[in-house]
């Protein structure tokens, strides 16, 4: 029963950063209607950032320019590649963060090599003892910082000017850019936004319990992609259940590896996307996903 | 009967990648063909596929049967590094054209394809082997192996149809992502089919009594090895594999798969079956990967299941983007491009600037390669719409202005 609970805080926890990176997913589609592939590569950006600067700056402001890095690298895909599409066509776009993606990752894992760069958080590997469940500070502060970004994020979405901007250009960019938004702003905030997003999950995917960044980071980011297609890509709700269905998910598979065996080793990594086509195969466009309406 | 007057189906205008023009004459998706090189291709009826008189006075048709015999004689003349490369890039170009049905012509966003060309690639083992290394092998004729595999990789894909039918955009791509972790999942697990981590031996193809391996057979005072022995296979394949593709494209199938990445409604209501075609598409396509996987196994003679990964079938997009989307010619370009890219920088890494070798700190060959066509991909998006075929296409119209 304790290794069931266990498993399942540590799963919500898994989720929740899951959530932050399917949410920065979220915004960008909702923003520009662009799939962006290289949300991995702008992950591994901010965590390579962090990793190299904290030893010499400390943690906290490693973490500060990891988000502004990642940030503004998220802003310059935008700025240099996407806004120079005239076409319309949306998918068209999708496989341009592919090519971007390649040239992303080539050069950070050229950097990262063979080695697994430590991330130099406060927390380390200590665990809160809750009668017989134990829990790693890590898992807790990633939750916790999950909870309080996404919760700020929501209500920024809902009550700010930037938020109404974003929402209205959603619904229809023509309209939006009629009424005076400024379509630019928002697609590079929204990469911006996502960029920031991006680099706080990283650091919690690679603090305790795993011993920090390395290439294979940018695999345990594409996790994330399940996660926002079985939420549903337009909806922010469904980047958070999707999220946290996910991390539950891989968290029950590898909790109980050893009773799965026979499904071979390594089940985790495997789960998020067999729960994936699952939902795929009921609901096609995703658990909170508007069913594509057209007009002919 | 375009639904979207906004994008111009001319071939001088830049449309986007994914509407991209055909290159071949004869009409492929909505616009209306051009009468004078398709007989019988006048007021909109489609010229039957394939049977365009080759014509003695037009330069292309020499300019093909060049294309066509000059690489008969390669193996006589270049060593077994070149031919290698070159076969790795004919298996690429045969899996690049399946993605280009797929995604090019179908619009259909597909990751997976990495996957089947595992399931080619290690079907072809499991069928082909005789059991010697204490794994899986059926010990079947070795070119009835290369078949079913072949076959294998089209049932996988017509397993996955209740999602490849339904799904479309960026679901599809993605729901496809999973395919090649599952892959991968398997090939690390499940050991007697795949030998694990360390994978399996591929055994030599055996065709009419003669087997492409490396006992040597002296042709002409050349010693043939498995490469140049290959070579030939693999051009037949390529060659086959090109023409069968031509011929759905430029026919009843190639416009509804066009109609389809168009406009999905309209093709609907046009009376295309859209699902169905959707799936069979899919099939097609994971078919051609797996002939690819096949050949690639051959070449490597051992398949491991570290190369049948994300980058795969990343790279495998990357061909048909920078090749131009929607046309044979444009799956082979890319392919030779991102193929023989990394081989060549490998080979000249001592003469260009800027590249050292693995493991000393500068930038590798390799991944030189994944600079060069990571930004091929975004600049051919942006700035060459409809990629390398369609260039060699322009060029064609403005040598030849009565043509258009």
């Amino acid at each position: 029963m304790s290794t069931l609970a266990e498993i399942l805080l540590n799963g919500l926890s898994l989720g929740s950063v899951y959530a932050l990176i399917a949410l920065g997913f979220v915004v960008i589609f909702r923003a520009t209607e662009v799939v962006n592939f290289a949300h991995a590569s702008l992950l591994l950006a901010g965590g390579y950032i962090t990793a190299t600067l904290h030893d010499d700056i400390g943690f906290w402001p490693a973490l500060l320019a990891g988000i502004a890095g990642a940030a503004l690298v998220g802003a310059a895909v935008e700025f240099l590649v996407m806004r120079r599409y005239r076409g319309s066509d949306h998918s068209v776009l999708a496989i341009v963060t592919i090519g971007v993606d390649i040239l992303l990752t080539t050069e950070l894992t050229r950097r990262i090599g063979t080695d697994v760069i430590p991330l130099g958080d406060p927390w380390g590997d200590a665990v809160l003892r809750l009668g017989p469940v134990s829990l790693a500070h890590t898992r807790i502060a990633a939750f916790v910082a999950a909870v309080l970004l996404i919760g700020a994020f929501l209500l920024a979405f809902r009550y700010t000017s930037w938020g109404v901007a974003m929402r209205a250009a959603a619904e229809s960019s023509e309209t939006a850019a009629l009424m005076g938004v400024r379509l630019g702003r928002v697609s590079l905030s929204a990469w911006a936004v996502a960029g920031g997003l991006a680099a706080v999950a990283a650091l919690f995917l690679t603090v305790f319990p795993t011993p920090g960044l390395e290439r294979a980071t940018s695999l345990a980011a594409l996790k994330a992609f399940p996660a926002a297609i079985l939420g549903g890509l337009d909806s922010t709700t469904g980047a958070l259940v999707g999220g946290l269905l996910v991390g539950v998910t891989e968290s029950l598979a590898t909790g109980y590896q050893s009773d799965l065996t026979f499904l071979g080793r390594g089940l985790g990594d495997l789960a998020p996307y067999l729960v994936m086509v699952a939902i795929l195969l009921i609901r096609p466009a995703g658990l909170f996903g508007t069913k594509e309406l057209a007009r002919v | 009967m375009s639904e979207n007057p906004a994008v111009p189906q001319r071939p001088t205008a830049p449309g986007g990648p994914l509407r991209p023009e055909s290159d071949e004459p004869a009409p492929a998706g909505l616009r209306p063909p051009s009468g004078t090189r398709a007989p019988g291709g006048r007021r909109g009826v489609p010229a039957p596929p394939g049977r365009r008189r080759a014509r003695l006075t037009d330069p292309r048709t020499y300019v093909r049967a060049v294309g066509v015999v000059l690489p008969l004689a390669f193996p006589f003349y270049l060593d077994r590094f070149w031919l290698q490369a070159g076969l790795f890039a004919m298996a690429a170009a045969i899996g690049a054209i399946g993605i280009n049905l797929l995604t090019g012509a179908t619009g259909q966003l597909s990751m997976g394809h990495a996957f089947f060309l595992a399931v080619g690639a290690y079907g072809y083992c499991v069928f082909a082997a005789d059991g010697g290394d204490g794994l899986t092998g059926l010990g079947l004729p070795t070119w009835l192996a290369a078949v079913l595999a072949v076959l294998v990789a089209g049932v996988a894909g017509g397993l996955f149809s209740p999602i490849s039918g339904r799904l479309s955009g960026a679901y599809l791509g993605i729901a496809t992502l999973a395919l090649v972790f599952i892959g991968q999942h398997v090939m690390f697990n499940a050991h007697d089919l795949t030998g694990g981590a360390n994978g399996r031996d591929v055994p030599p193809l055996n065709l009419f009594g003669l087997t492409f391996d490396d006992r040597e057979l002296v042709v002409a005072d050349v010693p043939f090895g498995s490469a140049e022995k290959l070579w030939y296979a693999g051009l037949l394949a390529l060659l086959v594999g090109a023409q069968f593709a031509r011929g759905v494209l430029r026919g009843r199938p190639g416009r509804a798969m066009n109609a389809i990445r168009d406009h999905r409604i309209a093709a609907g209501v046009l009376g295309v079956p859209v699902a169905r075609h959707r799936a069979a598409v899919f099939v097609l396509s994971s078919m051609y990967a797996g002939l690819a996987g096949v050949l690639l196994a051959l070449v490597f003679q051992r398949t491991v299941p570290d190369y049948f990964g994300i980058t795969l079938s990343l790279d495998y997009l990357a061909m048909i983007v920078i090749g131009g989307l929607g046309s044979v010619s444009g799956a082979v370009a890319g392919a030779v491009f991102v193929s023989l890219l990394p081989q060549l920088l490998t080979r000249y890494s001592d003469a260009l600037p800027f590249i050292s070798a693995p493991g000393t700190g500068g930038i590798a060959p390799g991944e030189a390669a994944r600079f060069l066509y990571g930004a091929a991909v975004v600049l051919v998006v942006l700035f060459l719409p409809g990629g390398l075929a369609r260039v060699a296409a322009r060029r064609r119209v403005r040598t030849e202005p009565g043509e258009q």
